[in-house]
């Protein structure tokens, strides 16, 4: 079974169901839905017996396929999936189905072809899983870049308020990111004796200098997109904008392409140079975790707000990130997963809450709790599971990083700390506003508000808070996954460093 | 009293050339013999006739590695590529200006020396049948431009770039609407295209005069004369240096290069659609093609010395071109800026002197050229009462109207704004990756950057057709006819498959990079 070639299987599935999908009659809007859902399911199931199929001992790359593409540049459709990218693409899977579930109606109101957006969904789970599956820089780059397409459609025609300029802005920062990339790719090329093969490039010998530049060509593509400090502005603008569907996708996947290229390229390919940006990144994600929490607890936008959030929290990947600590780095791609789960549930919910009421603003809101009261729990819920509680699989996560930065690095872990305190603020105070209190008037007039959850929603967020709860209590199955991919990624930049274990042993002699 | 030697002549070489000039010739005898009716057809067919004759003698011929006529044409692995290049496009620029089923009569007016806005010129143009004298025209400026890019010598090139200038002039000002601007178009092309024929000529003489006194020759304009003065003539390199920048004027102005770009946009606005759509594709390959074989042949030998300046004038190029393009509010000034941008990533490559440098700027002509010809194709189609509806504003909505147009011009915008799997994204690749290996990474950073600031006016015309309600006069979409669905095609496919599986166009390019001297 093992030589099932998954990842090629994966990556096609999806985008032969946006063909069938956007090739249904537009009139019968259900049929393309139940469609692209079955579709999105068959893409789980195969998801979960390639997991099964995945020996978390075995190799730090299983299922490797290539094939010929470009022979005269070298460039081969190259797939293969360690335990991070697995564990993306397992994300991708579990998600995809229920924001499709939960946009049932998101479509319609935007007077434009419903299948069409079911489709472009299906797109955007292709280029997703292809931009993870991918072992090839130049494969790799394609996806990243063609992931943009579908998710302006989406942002531009099916979003909401200024969604014209927020689907622009979206792609002009991406766009910008990736063509510095594409410098840098190129570059890499030149240097890394003419092969676009991610295992060949890795032993590849590369200037002190040269190697600085091309990290930075990665880096700043990588930062824009995740999206981290000072880079982060198109992120509540197009989460805010977009639909609550493709927003979830948007936090939840998109921008952990982000975090991922850089544990996937920058370290391993550039570790000297990623040891000497190590200090930059870790100050730009301590100031991301204070910041954004602090735009957020300003914000008076539901959508806008989560956007914030999730800023917050990608700091926190960047922090765990480079800490150059396994235990970090198994947090922060821990917190990749969990972070996804959690925003994605609270972005799915805000947007059933907004699609009730019409509008985004918290001040529309006002003791909500008492109109729809599962809705409302269950708001709480995914704030708590984004405050990271403990009990949530986010807990662990982010203790994780902070642990395991704090044995490196104490004061950014002293930082870094607080903004679990802006957290509390920010989500508590969030649904205070919005659910509990005195029952806001206007709400009962909302012919919206009186209907509480029904089955349809019931079954988008079960999985979700499910997850949740078990991955607090027991991420073991994933540790397992992710660890010896993080102990790699690891070795690869500490190839000539002073282990950085020594220096936490040292430490904790004193 | 020496006897006098004819120099031999390989006649199958040159046929490509030969086939399209007798044919201009034949349609000057077509225009005066046969009846009006049967005109257009018998031209339009003579025409692609001739350009799949050459385009198959192209093929025939593609291993030929020659010099010829007394050193006058280089037939070689760049001038049968670069030929088969021009041929394609310019069948394909062919059945856009054949079309007639869009316009009534035509894009082109039926008698262009009738005093524009009169009222005999407003009756001609409610749909008298259109001049057929653009066939021979065109098919004159295409022999032209075969010779133009097999030139071996200077004076011969100087010839060849008169031979398919001088048709262009005229085709300019033969815009069926807007006979004004037409024909602005047609004299700021003419006058400046003549200054720059000029200064051209005036380089030659120059590096004729840095050619004499190189031992062992005599002077002559001959590439491999030039060669060998570059490196061997006792002469001041003042003369060769002013002689190159005069030179590199001409050709840069051909090319569409800052600062010789300002006729661009004038008169791509103002000629008729299918011809710009013609020059911004055919004449891009032609300059380019003597561009490349003037700098690696001729002068490879100073390339340390222009590769700074020209380097120069391809950022400035990049620059003003995407600059001044997120400016525009018309969509042909739009596609002139975007094509001088081009012109200056083409500039990248020709200044990587390698192999790979050359195969990767034949590369780029060819997608480039699709793509280019299938937007006009586009803007042909886009018209309301008036004829073409070319302001940005109008473009408004055209997504609801027309899903499919809209989509075919985004995916062609995205192609020109580089994303990839289109042929966009691989030939910026086959650019910049030989200019960054010939270490000339400010080049690279500079089109990069440039590439991103192109990208907003590529993305306001996609904002504006779907993202936009469309308003009263949002025009409709003509449906093609025949001729032009079939351009509109072949542009479509070749940016999608170039850009998915570019290799054996890479390949054929890399293999026929090599010039003979």
């Amino acid at each position: 079974m093992s030589n099932f070639p998954f990842l090629s299987v994966l990556t096609v599935l999806p985008l032969v169901g946006a063909l069938v999908v956007a090739l249904l009659p537009r009139r019968n809007p259900d049929l393309a839905k139940l469609v692209a859902f079955g579709w999105s399911l068959l893409v789980l199931v195969l998801s979960v017996v390639m997991w099964i199929a995945f020996s978390a001992g075995g190799d730090r790359f299983q299922f490797r396929e290539s094939y010929p593409w470009i022979p005269t540049w070298g460039v081969r459709f190259t797939f293969a999936a360690d335990g991070i990218a697995l564990v993306m693409l397992m994300l991708i899977a579990i998600l995809v189905p229920l924001v499709i579930l939960a946009s049932w109606h998101d479509a319609e109101s935007s007077k434009r072809s419903v299948p069409v957006y079911f489709a472009l969904l299906l797109v955007l789970e292709c280029t997703m899983i292809g931009v993870f599956a991918a072992a090839d820089v130049f494969l790799f780059y394609v996806f990243f870049e063609v992931m943009l397409v579908p998710m302006y459609f989406l942002i531009g025609s099916y979003g909401g308020h200024q969604r014209q300029y927020a689907a622009v802005k979206f792609f002009l920062y991406s766009l910008v990111g990736g063509l510095f990339m594409l410098a840098a790719v190129i570059g890499l090329w030149v240097v890394g004796g003419r092969t676009f093969d991610w295992a060949e490039l890795v032993n590849a010998d590369i200037s002190t200098g040269t190697a600085r530049w091309l990290f930075l060509g990665f880096f700043i593509a990588f930062a824009i997109k995740a999206p981290f400090f000072p880079f982060h502005t198109w992120l509540p603008d197009a989460g805010g904008a977009a639909p609550a569907g493709a927003a979830a996708l948007l936090v939840g996947v998109l921008d952990k392409v982000g975090t991922f290229g850089i544990l996937r390229y920058c370290l391993p390919l550039f570790p000297e140079a990623a040891r000497w940006f190590a200090p930059w990144a870790l100050a730009l994600g301590v100031i991301g975790i204070i910041y954004a929490a602090l735009l957020a607890v300003g914000q008076n936008d539901l959508k806008r707000l989560v956007s914030y959030t999730s800023i917050a929290h990608f700091g926190f990947i960047g922090v765990g990130i480079f800490a150059f600590t396994t235990q970090a780095g198994t947090g922060a791609v821990l917190y990749m997963l969990n972070h996804g789960l959690a925003t994605g549930l609270l972005f799915l919910v805000v947007g059933m809450l907004i699609a009730r009421r019409g509008s985004a603003m918290i001040s529309d809101f006002g003791g909500a709790g008492k109109l729809v009261p599962l809705l409302a729990g269950v708001l709480f819920f995914a704030g708590l599971a984004s405050l990271a509680l403990p009990g949530t699989a986010p807990f662990i996560s982010e203790f994780l990083v902070l642990i395991g930065t704090f044995t490196v690095n104490k004061p950014v872990a002293v930082i870094a700390t607080l903004g679990i305190i802006l957290a509390a603020a920010y989500v508590l105070w969030m649904v205070q506003r919005t659910t509990q209190g005195t029952l806001n008037p206007a709400l009962t007039e909302v012919e919206g508000m009186r209907r509480d959850l029904n089955l349809r929603e019931k079954l988008v967020v079960a999985p979700l808070i499910a997850l949740i709860v078990l991955l607090g209590f027991y991420p073991k199955p994933v540790t397992d996954v992710i660890n010896p991919a993080v102990q790699a990624t690891m070795q690869d930049v500490g190839k000539t460093d002073p282990a950085p274990e020594v220096g936490s042993v040292q430490e904790a002699q004193r | 009293m020496t006897e006098l030697k004819l120099p031999s002549i390989e006649y199958g070489a040159i046929a490509p050339i030969l086939i399209m000039l007798g044919a201009a010739l034949l349609g000057v005898l077509v225009e005066a013999f046969v009846p009006r009716r049967l005109r257009h057809w018998t031209q339009l067919l003579l025409a692609l006739a001739a350009v799949f004759a050459a385009l198959a003698m192209v093929v025939v011929h593609a291993d030929t590695r020659l010099v010829t006529i007394g050193g006058a044409i280089a037939v070689d692995g760049p001038t049968l590529f670069l030929q088969g290049a021009i041929l394609i496009l310019a069948a394909m620029a062919l059945l856009l200006i054949g079309e007639r089923s869009v316009e009534r009569g035509g894009y082109f007016v039926a008698q262009a020396a009738v005093t524009a806005e009169s009222a005999d010129d407003r009756r001609q143009a409610e749909g008298a049948s259109g001049a057929t004298e653009v066939y021979p025209l065109t098919t004159f400026a295409i022999g032209g431009m075969l010779i133009f890019v097999s030139a071996n010598d200077l004076l011969t090139m100087f010839i060849a770039l008169e031979v398919f200038s001088l048709p262009l002039y005229l085709l300019c000002a033969l815009a069926r609407r807007r006979r004004l601007l037409s024909q602005e178009a047609s004299m700021k092309y003419f006058l400046l295209g003549a200054y720059a024929s000029a200064f051209f000529l005036f380089g030659v003489a120059l590096v004729y005069g840095f050619t004499a006194g190189t031992p062992g020759r005599s002077a002559g304009v001959d590439f491999a004369t030039v060669h060998a003065a570059v490196s061997g003539s006792p002469a001041s390199p003042l003369l060769l240096f002013a002689g190159i920048a005069l030179l590199s004027i001409g050709l840069l102005f051909k090319a569409a290069a800052a600062p010789f770009h300002v006729w661009t946009p004038d008169v791509y606005q103002g000629a008729p659609t299918p011809v710009t759509g013609f020059m911004a594709a055919c004449t891009k390959v032609a300059a380019f093609g003597a561009l490349l074989r003037v700098f690696h042949v001729a002068f490879g030998g100073a390339a340390w010395d222009f590769t700074p300046v020209i380097g120069a004038v391809a950022v400035l190029t990049m620059l003003v071109g995407a600059v001044l393009a997120v400016t525009q509010t018309d969509i042909k000034r739009l596609l002139a800026y975007s094509s001088i941008a081009n012109a200056g990533y083409l500039l990248v490559g020709v200044l990587a002197p390698s192999k790979d440098g050359l195969s990767g700027t034949m590369f780029y002509l060819v997608a480039y050229g699709f793509s280019v010809l299938a937007a006009f194709a586009v803007v042909t189609l886009v018209r309301d009462a008036d004829g073409e509806a070319t302001h940005l504003s109008r473009w408004a909505g055209l997504g609801r109207r027309s899903p499919f147009f809209a989509g075919i011009f985004t995916f062609i915008l995205l192609a020109f704004a580089g994303i990839p799997l289109t042929s966009g994204f691989t030939s910026k690749f086959a650019i910049f990756a030989p200019a960054l290996d010939a270490n000339q990474a400010w080049l690279v950073v500079a089109g990069v950057l440039t590439s991103m600031v192109l990208a907003f006016p590529y993305l306001r015309v996609v904002v504006m057709m779907w993202l936009s309600e469309p308003g009263e006069s949002t025009p409709t979409v003509a449906v093609p006819g025949g001729l032009t669905a079939a351009a509109l095609m072949i542009g479509v496919a070749a940016t999608l498959v170039l850009g998915v599986a570019p290799a054996p166009l890479l390949d054929l390019a890399s293999g026929a990079a090599e010039f003979v001297r």
